[in-house]
């Protein structure tokens, strides 16, 4: 178990850097808007591998955390999101 | 006690509704801005008198309910947010125009309850939910600031979410390696070594891009300048300090590292620098403003490696008296700026509008239109590069004194050379201002309208504030060690 909680341990940290360097190398909002979800999707693979990581169950508190990172990472996208339309409306005029 | 905790988080969040819902705004912005100070001031007393205030929210202990505790730091930004608040609130009252509209007073509003409950959480994922809500306030008011503002709005989110994604990883580790969760005691689990100087690591990146720490500020000055005239003061003086705070606090909880502290103190001194040239270099008003709050950030964590021998060796006496010196000289600069950049952001957002133009050369001869807010910017200019007897002057001299005590010679030049860089930028604007106008220009602007006294007032007495507030501070000093385990 722990074994492969590593592995997503691992997974987890390297997907957040990917998605953390694409956010800070690109110009173009949408990408990284979608890059700050790559990155998020990262962050939460590492909390639910650390929660597996112990003997016995996995650690319910950890999951909690992970379940209150996914909502406000789709809320902060929405908010992302709206701006980005709204910088995009102005170009087109 | 507990209930005036309470009671700072969820008034601000109370008005927001109230504002949003009812036509007059400005009146419940302005009613929950007085109360708000109010409330600072009860609770910095008692901190002050009693300690750090703790309470459980409904009852229910940590670590099921969220622990709540301010602490002198704490209590200290909270009272500033107050009195910044009040007088922002009255400027926006007074110039419509400087909000951006009439989504500005419930999203400034939502932003205090954010700032609030970030001073007053005690467990660490508390305080990243309270660190989103106050992102998310901010961002907010930065795209009132119109097309212009929306680019700006959104880097300054992405980057403020990935600084909460690196934030949220060490409270994860922490909770794996400790169990409990409360910020302020975690230095007797967290022993020293890779673990906590990961922590501690995953932190700094994270809230340092949150504050912009350097080389991590490339999004603060172009939000902080396309935002609306009433937003930047709040964004400078109080929004970048909510993460610094949180990122002490940590720093102190877990007993700091050593190289991690030499290296933080190392780009605090190297923000200094590069803000300090950047914001004389500036063609633009505001940006020249914002600049100067990149090396402002840097003086205040100049503090963390003066700190740190203490957090590691508690029982070295003279360590102690250094950090305790250094602790409350980064404290009262952190302070002294917010009073000090609200009034400097307030006049520039007013020159800018008297002027018509926000570049620096704009500003020719505006003296002559608007001597009031030209000289509350020149005030505002000699408390932010800290002459005497300025808020900012007795916190560098605290520094100063500890750099020396420390053998941290370094910091005492970037001391010196950061308020000779920020008395020029200052003087730039000032010069510029005082110069008259060419006699041979046709289209010399007429003289308009002086600007009234209720728009001038309130950025005059933050200013008038952050100079004064030097004399007899002795009690804030103390009030920003209480409850920080510094030099104890």
């Amino acid at each position: 178990m722990t074994a492969r909680a590593d592995l997503f341990l691992v997974l987890g940290a390297v997907v957040t850097l990917l998605g953390a360097v694409r956010l800070l190398t690109t110009a173009d909002l949408l990408r990284r808007v979608v890059a700050l979800n790559v990155a998020g999707v990262g962050t939460l693979l590492v909390l639910v591998a650390l929660a597996a990581r112990g003997p016995g169950d996995p650690d319910p508190v950890l999951h909690a955390l992970a379940l209150t990172g996914i909502v406000i990472t789709v809320a902060v996208t929405g908010l992302a999101l709206v701006l980005v339309r709204r910088v995009e409306e102005d170009d087109g005029d | 006690m507990t209930d005036v905790l309470v009671l700072l988080v969820l008034l601000p969040l109370a008005g927001a509704v109230v504002a949003a819902l009812v036509p007059a705004r400005a009146v419940v912005g302005l009613v929950v801005a007085v109360a708000q100070l109010a409330l600072g001031v009860v609770a910095a007393a008692a901190v002050l008198r009693d300690g750090p205030v703790l309470g459980e929210l409904g009852g229910w202990a940590q670590p099921l309910g969220i622990g709540l505790r301010l602490d002198g730091p704490g209590a200290a930004v909270g009272l500033l947010s107050g009195v910044v608040v009040l007088a922002v609130a009255a400027h926006a009252a007074a110039v419509p125009a400087a909000t951006g509209g009439p989504g500005y007073w419930p999203l400034v509003l939502v932003t205090v309850a954010g700032l609030q409950t970030v001073l007053v959480a005690d467990d660490w994922f508390t305080t990243y939910v309270a660190l989103e809500l106050l992102t998310v306030g901010a961002v907010g008011l930065v795209a009132l600031g119109g097309r212009r503002a929306y680019e700006p709005a959104v880097r300054y989110l992405c980057v403020a979410v990935l600084g909460s994604f690196a934030y949220l990883v060490a409270v994860a580790l922490v909770y794996a390696r400790t169990g409990p969760l409360a910020l302020h005691d975690g230095a007797a689990a967290m022993p020293p070594g890779a673990a906590t100087a990961t922590v501690l690591g995953l932190v700094v990146v994270g809230l340092g891009l949150k504050s912009a720490l350097f080389p991590l500020h490339a999004w603060l000055p172009a939000a902080h300048a396309a935002a609306p005239a009433a937003v930047s003061p709040l964004l400078s003086a109080l929004v970048v300090k909510g993460s610094l705070v949180v990122l002490l606090r940590v720093w102190t909880g877990l007993g700091g590292d050593a190289h991690l502290g030499t290296l933080v103190g190392l780009l605090g001194g190297l923000a200094v620098l590069v803000g300090g040239v950047a914001a004389v270099r500036q063609e633009r008003l505001k940006r020249l403003v914002a600049y100067s709050t990149v090396a402002q950030v840097g003086y205040v964590v100049l503090l963390v490696p003066l700190v740190t021998p203490s957090l590691l060796d508690p029982t070295d006496a003279a360590a102690a008296d250094v950090a305790r010196l250094a602790w409350q000289g980064g404290m009262l600069i952190l302070l002294a700026h917010g009073l000090a950049k609200a009034a400097a952001f307030l006049a520039a957002g007013t020159l800018v509008q008297v002027a018509g133009g926000d570049r620096v050369a704009d500003l020719r001869g505006i003296a002559a239109r608007a001597p009031v807010v030209v000289m509350t910017f020149g005030v505002a200019g000699v408390a932010l590069a800290g002459l005497p007897p300025s808020l900012a002057f007795v916190g560098k001299w605290q520094l100063l004194t500890a750099a020396v005590a420390g053998g941290a010679w370094w910091a005492v030049l970037v001391l010196l050379v950061g308020g000779l860089l920020t008395a020029a930028a200052v003087a730039r604007v000032v010069a510029t201002a005082l110069r008259r106008p060419d006699d041979d220009e046709d289209d010399a602007p007429a003289a308009g309208a002086p600007v009234p006294r209720r728009v001038a007032l309130p950025a005059l007495t933050l200013a008038v504030l952050a100079i004064g507030a030097g004399v007899g501070s002795a009690w804030l000093a103390d009030l920003t060690l209480v409850g920080t385990g510094v030099g104890t």
